[in-house]
């Protein structure tokens, strides 16, 4: 039994190696684009659409009214960044009922790139809001004190993503693997059902945090601040 | 090794890709054609706004029309009914004229009608009595009608008293020549004999009488000399018969009797 998809090598060369992991990511990026190539190529501006079109426009704007309800006043600038994670880490648990296909969100390298993208694009997004001088004050607040509490936060938060994604992910693979070998029947169907849902709660956990982060960073200080969502995974 | 850096850039590097992808045809695209569908309602709406404020102007111009065309038919209307009422008033009272010209018309015809008729029986009737009279007199008594009518103008002279006698008298003897006798038959020589005896003795004419015949004459004898008349006719008998016959003809008809034998089965 292996914990982690980055184990099944497919092709090596040096440091270069082709597991599960990517291949599924590539897998995966190739259907959504493929997928959104061919709903995209007819769209229609009229009243009367495809189903289709319809599918893609209600996940659009579903996406889009999230980040607005967050507190991002220009949800479409940062629609591209968060609708892609909430969109790849979905269909990467929607992917679990396939058999013989593993998540590579149950890989901790994937989530670990996803939070580190997290982290290097919240600082973007701040100072591309209010200044790099503006963005860097923030740490400061409420007093200089609090300066290496808020860099421990930065980084114990992109921590938290990464880990919460992938031991979510990794345990439910893992028991379903347990579960098979020892009631193969019905048991472990229910527990697939039941990890499915979780990828599912857990895209929009990880998609609505990065959009939680990206909002305080780029949010203006007098702004009230409990209007954000409280989210605890 | 749960955490492979290499995997992790990589998946880093993948993860930008799709982003940048799926921003190329997915978002965007799909963000274009809401956007144009939001246009396009929106331009829908106002074209259907700017419609409805058209279609509402239309209705207010429409409504005034429609009220200034029924005040004009109302007006028009009542100035028809007024002439109609007079072009009606004017044909009945032509049509009354016309009836009462034509009533008058009538009446006068009928009344016209009524005399020739009248005078046509008394004619008639009187030419009955006189050949009935006649025919009667000389089957019984062989006499004439002219000597029976001579006989009672002669009694009727000689009959009458001594006070008319003396006026008659008087107003004869006064009156200038001639003297007529005017009957309605030729009366015979021994019949002018009587007359002009009668006359010299009962009103002492002394001048020879002018015996003229009139046949169209009331029926009778009459002698006449400057505006003085005696006379005896047949007229009072006439008046009598034409009254009962006016009476006769102004009862209702009765209803006539069917015959026994002619009755409907």
């Amino acid at each position: 039994m292996h914990l982690s998809p980055d184990d099944t090598i497919i092709w090596q060369y040096g440091i270069f190696r082709l597991n599960t992991t990517i291949v599924a990511t590539w897998g995966l990026m190739l259907f959504l684009i493929i997928g959104s190539t061919i709903i995209t190529r007819n769209l229609s501006t009229a009243l009367k659409r495809s189903r289709w079109q319809n599918l893609l426009e209600i996940i659009v704007m579903a996406i889009l009214k999230q980040i607005e309800e967050v507190g991002l006043s220009h949800p479409r600038k940062y629609l591209s960044f968060l609708g892609t994670i909430f969109l790849f880490i979905a269909l990467a648990s929607l992917g679990t009922i396939i058999p013989g296909y593993e998540a590579p969100t149950g890989s901790l390298s994937t989530t670990v790139a996803l939070a580190l993208c997290v982290f290097v694009a919240v600082p973007l997004f701040g100072i591309e809001e209010h200044g790099l001088g503006g963005y860097l004050k923030s740490y400061l607040k409420p007093t200089f004190i609090m300066l290496p509490f808020n860099i421990i936060s930065e980084l114990s938060r992109t921590l938290a993503l990464a880990v919460r994604l992938f031991g979510n992910m990794m345990s439910g693979a893992m028991i379903v693997g347990i579960l098979l070998s020892i009631i193969p029947f019905l048991f472990p169907l229910v527990m697939s059902l039941l990890g499915l849902l979780t990828g599912m709660v857990q895209a929009y956990i990880f998609s609505i945090l990065a959009t939680v982060y990206i909002a305080a960073a780029t949010r203006t200080r007098h702004v009230p601040s409990h209007s954000n969502p409280k989210v605890t995974p | 090794m749960l955490l492979d850096w290499f995997t992790v850039v990589a998946q880093a590097l993948n993860f930008l890709i799709l982003v940048w992808l799926l921003k190329h045809f997915l978002y965007q695209p799909i963000l274009d054609a809401i956007d144009g569908r939001e246009h396009q309602i929106a331009t829908k709406l106002a074209e259907a706004e700017a419609n409805k404020i058209e279609a509402r102007k239309e209705r207010e111009e429409f409504r005034q029309k429609n009220e200034a065309f029924e005040q004009r038919r109302a007006t028009l209307w009542s100035s028809v009914e007024d002439e109609a009422s007079l072009e009606r008033q004017r044909l009945l009272n032509e049509a009354r004229k016309e009836v009462e010209g034509f009533r008058n018309k009538w009446q006068a015809a009928l009344s016209k009608e009524h005399q020739s008729l009248s005078e046509e029986i008394t004619r008639q009737t009187r030419e009955e009595v006189f050949a009935i009279t006649r025919k009667a007199l000389k089957d019984l008594a062989a006499i004439s009608l002219e000597a029976q009518m001579t006989d009672i103008f002669v009694q009727r002279l000689l009959g009458l008293s001594s006070t008319e006698r003396q006026e008659l008298q008087s107003a004869f003897q006064t009156a200038s020549p001639p003297t007529i006798v005017r009957s309605t038959f030729h009366l015979p020589a021994p019949q002018r004999h009587a007359i002009e005896a009668v006359a010299k003795d009962v009103l002492g004419i002394q001048t020879q009488l002018q015996f003229e015949t009139d046949p169209h004459s009331v029926c009778g004898i009459e002698l006449t000399a400057n505006g003085h008349k005696v006379a005896w006719s047949i007229s009072d008998y006439l008046i009598t018969l034409k009254s009962r016959l006016d009476e006769l003809l102004k009862q209702p008809p009765k209803p006539s009797v069917k015959p026994s034998g002619l009755s409907k089965p």
